[in-house]
C-alpha cells in the first residue's frame, strides 16, 4: 500500500512538471489503446449516421410501396426493401437514431436516479441505507431484461416507455455502485477535514465525493448504453417495445423473421447493426475502465 | 459465519414481501378496471363480478392485498383468462422446461467457457487467447434473438442437421442451449481469464513452482482452485439471468418454457399469468442469490462479515 501511494506520488510530481491532467492522462492511455480506438470509432459512425439520417437516407423510412417489396440488395435500395417495400437502408439509418437514443436517455435516467440514492445510501448510512439497500433489493430481484417487462406491462408498449423501463431498470445497478463508492471515500482524511471545518453535508457530497467516485460512474455509464440498447432491441423483437412502423432495429428484425428464407438480409443486417453498436460501447468501455485505473497504466 | 448466514435468510424475507407488492400494484396500475384486465377482456359481465368479489376489488386497498397475499401463501394465484385453468397449474407445467434448458445453457456456458478462460490466461497474449477473448466479445455483444435465428438459418434452414424449433429429441436441446448460453460462456471466459491471471502472480503458486510441483499440476490443483471462486459467484447470477434471457431465446425456439409463456401472456393481456410467471421468476432469483451468498461465505472465509455489519 505504502510503496503503491509513494509510486502514485512520484507519478502525480511528474504529471504536475510535464503540466498534464488527469483527464489528457485517460485520453492518452485511451487513444493508445487499439480496441478501444477501434470501439470510438465505430461509435462515431454509428452517431454521425443518426444525426445525418435525414441527409443520407435515400428513400422515407415508413412510406410503403407494395410493389417493391422484398427486393434484393440494389442500387436503388442498398440494402433492400421489407415486406411492406420500405427502403431498409433508410429505416436503419432512423433506426440509429432511435437506438442511441434509447440508450442516453435510458442512462440519463439510471444516473439522475441512481446517483442520489447510491450517495444518500453511503453518505448518512443508518436506517435510510437500509430502507434504500431494501429497495434496491427489491428491484434487483427481477432479473435482466425482466424489470425492463414488468414496467413495460405497466405503462404500455412504445419507444418512450421502452426509455423509461430500461432507465428504471438500471437504477439499482447505479445505486450500488455509487453508494460502494461514497462508503470507500467518505473515510478519508479531506471529507472528515470538510466536516469539521462546518461544510453542509450537499456541498461535501456534491464537491467532494461525487467527483471521486466519477471514473466507476462513467464506466458503468458506458456499458449501460449497450445494455440499454440491447435491452431495447429484445423488447422490440418481441413485440413490446416500439411498434410499427417506427424503424426500431429489434422490432424490424423481427417483421423479417417471416421472411428469413426469402430475405434473409431483413434480419442479418439490422442484427449486424445492433452487434456492432453494442460492441462499439463494450470495447470504449473496457478502455475506459482500464485507462481510468492508475495500476494499469504505463509510464 | 452462522449469524452472517442467518442476517441473509432474514433479508430474504422484506425482499420477498417487496416482490410481491409490486406484482400487486401491476394489476391496480393498468389503465381500466382490474377486475376487467383479470377476468380479460372477452369475460362475461357475471364472471367479472366473481372476480371483483373474490379478490374483494371494492375494498381498501390494505384488505386487498391482505386477500392477495392469503391467496398467495395458499398457492391460489387465480386463473389464466385464456385457458381459464389456475395459473399454477401452467406454471408447473412451463417451469420445469425453462429450467432443464437453463441447467444445460449453464452447464455448456461453465464447461466452455471455463476452459477458455484457463487456455487464455496460461498462454497469455498467445493466437488461442486473442481468439477466446474476441469469441466472448461476440458472444457479449450479440443480441441473443438474433444469434438464435442465425443459427437457425445456418443449421437448420441452410443443413437441415438441426430442427429449427420446438421440444421433443435431444436433437431439440442443442440449438436453444447454445444461444442462450453464449453470452454467458464470453462472461465467464473473461472472467475465469482475469482471475486466473491475477491468482497465478500469488506468492504461494511461486513457492509451489520452486517446490518443484509440475506445472500442470500448479495450475489445476493450486491455480484453479482459488481462481475459481469469483466464478462460482457468476455461475450463480449467470443462472438467474438466463431464467429471465430464456424469455428471448424460448420465443424464437417456440420452447414451451416459463418465458414464452410470459411473452404470450403479455401480448394477450392474460394479466394473471403475468403476474404468476413474473412472481415466480423473481422469487426463484431471490433464492438463488441468497444460495450463491451463502456458498460464497463457504468457499472464501475471508469474506468480511463486517461488510454487512458496516
Amino acid at each position: 500500500m505504502e510503496q503503491l501511494s509513494e509510486a502514485s506520488l512520484q507519478q502525480g510530481i511528474k504529471q504536475r512538471e510535464k503540466g498534464e491532467s488527469e483527464y489528457r492522462l485517460v485520453w492518452k492511455h485511451l487513444s493508445r489503446n487499439r480496441t478501444a480506438v477501434l470501439g470510438m470509432i465505430v461509435i462515431a459512425s454509428f452517431i454521425l449516421l443518426a444525426v445525418f439520417a435525414p441527409l443520407l437516407a435515400t428513400h422515407d423510412p415508413i412510406s410503403t410501396d407494395l410493389g417493391n417489396a422484398l427486393q434484393g440488395p440494389s442500387s436503388d435500395h442498398y440494402f433492400g426493401t421489407d415486406e411492406l417495400g420500405r427502403d431498409l437502408f433508410s429505416r436503419m439509418l432512423f433506426g440509429a437514431r432511435i437506438s442511441l437514443n434509447i440508450g442516453l436517455i435510458s442512462v440519463g435516467i439510471g444516473l439522475l436516479f441512481g446517483i442520489p440514492l447510491g450517495a444518500l445510501s453511503g453518505y448518512y448510512a443508518g436506517k435510510l441505507d437500509l430502507v434504500i439497500q431494501r429497495i434496491i433489493d427489491i428491484m434487483i430481484a427481477f432479473p435482466g431484461i425482466l424489470l425492463a417487462i414488468v414496467v413495460v406491462t405497466v405503462l404500455g408498449v412504445g419507444v418512450q416507455n421502452v426509455m423509461i423501463a430500461t432507465g428504471i431498470a438500471s437504477i439499482p445497478i447505479y445505486a450500488r455502485l455509487v453508494r460502494g463508492s461514497v462508503l470507500s471515500v467518505k473515510k478519508q482524511g479531506y471529507i472528515t477535514a470538510a466536516k469539521a471545518g462546518g461544510m453542509r453535508d450537499s456541498r461535501i457530497v456534491f464537491f467532494h465525493i461525487l467527483p471521486n467516485c466519477i471514473g466507476p460512474i462513467i464506466v458503468q455509464s458506458t456499458f449501460q448504453v449497450a445494455t440499454a440498447i440491447l435491452w431495447a432491441a429484445g423488447l422490440g423483437f418481441l413485440g413490446l417495445g416500439a411498434q410499427p412502423p417506427t424503424p426500431e432495429w429489434g422490432a424490424i428484425l423481427s417483421r423479417g423473421r417471416g421472411y428469413m428464407r426469402v430475405a434473409a438480409y431483413l434480419t442479418t443486417i439490422p442484427g449486424v447493426a445492433i452487434f456492432l453498436m453494442v460492441l462499439g460501447f463494450n470495447l470504449v468501455g473496457d478502455g475506459l475502465r482500464d485507462a481510468l485505473d492508475p495500476r494499469s497504466r504505463n509510464y | 459465519m452462522s449469524g452472517y448466514i442467518l442476517r441473509r435468510i432474514l433479508l430474504t424475507i422484506p425482499v420477498l414481501f417487496g416482490v410481491s407488492l409490486i406484482i400487486f400494484v401491476i394489476i391496480r396500475l393498468l389503465p381500466g378496471d382490474p377486475a376487467v384486465a383479470i377476468a380479460g377482456v372477452h369475460a362475461s359481465q357475471e364472471y367479472i363480478e366473481q372476480v371483483r368479489q373474490d379478490m374483494q376489488l371494492d375494498e381498501a386497498l390494505h384488505i386487498q392485498y391482505g386477500t392477495f397475499m392469503s391467496n398467495l401463501l395458499r398457492g391460489d394465484l387465480g386463473r389464466s383468462t385464456f385457458s381459464r385453468r389456475p395459473v399454477t397449474v401452467e406454471l408447473g407445467e412451463r417451469f420445469p422446461r425453462t429450467v432443464e434448458l437453463t441447467v444445460i445453457a449453464l452447464f455448456i456456458a461453465s464447461v466452455l467457457g471455463i476452459s477458455a478462460g484457463v487456455i487464455a490466461a496460461v498462454k497469455r497474449y498467445s493466437i488461442f487467447d486473442n481468439a477466446s477473448m474476441l469469441f466472448s466479445l461476440f458472444g457479449v455483444a450479440a443480441p441473443v434473438f438474433w444469434l438464435a435465428l442465425m443459427l437457425q438459418l445456418l443449421f437448420s434452414v441452410h443443413l437441415g442437421w438441426l430442427p429449427a424449433a420446438g421440444r421433443g429429441t435431444w436433437m431439440h436441446y442443442i440449438l436453444p442451449s447454445v444461444t442462450l448460453g453464449a453470452a454467458s460462456t464470453g462472461l465467464i471466459a473473461r472472467i475465469t481469464r482475469s482471475s486466473m491471471i491475477e491468482v497465478l502472480k500469488q506468492d504461494y503458486i511461486n513457492t509451489a513452482r520452486a517446490k518443484g510441483v509440475m506445472e500442470k499440476s500448479v495450475i489445476y490443483h493450486h491455480a484453479l482452485k482459488n481462481a475459481l471462486i469469483p466464478v462460482v459467484t457468476i455461475l450463480g447470477l449467470q443462472f438467474g439471468i438466463l431464467l429471465g434471457g430464456a424469455v428471448l431465446t424460448e420465443t424464437v425456439f417456440a420452447w414451451p418454457g416459463i418465458g414464452r409463456l410470459l411473452v404470450d401472456s403479455l401480448l394477450a393481456r392474460d394479466y394473471p399469468v403475468v403476474q404468476g410467471a413474473v412472481l415466480l421468476l423473481a422469487s426463484v432469483f431471490v433464492f438463488i442469490n441468497l444460495f450463491v451468498d451463502i456458498l460464497y461465505a463457504f468457499l472464501d472465509p475471508r469474506i468480511s462479515y463486517s461488510q454487512e455489519s458496516e
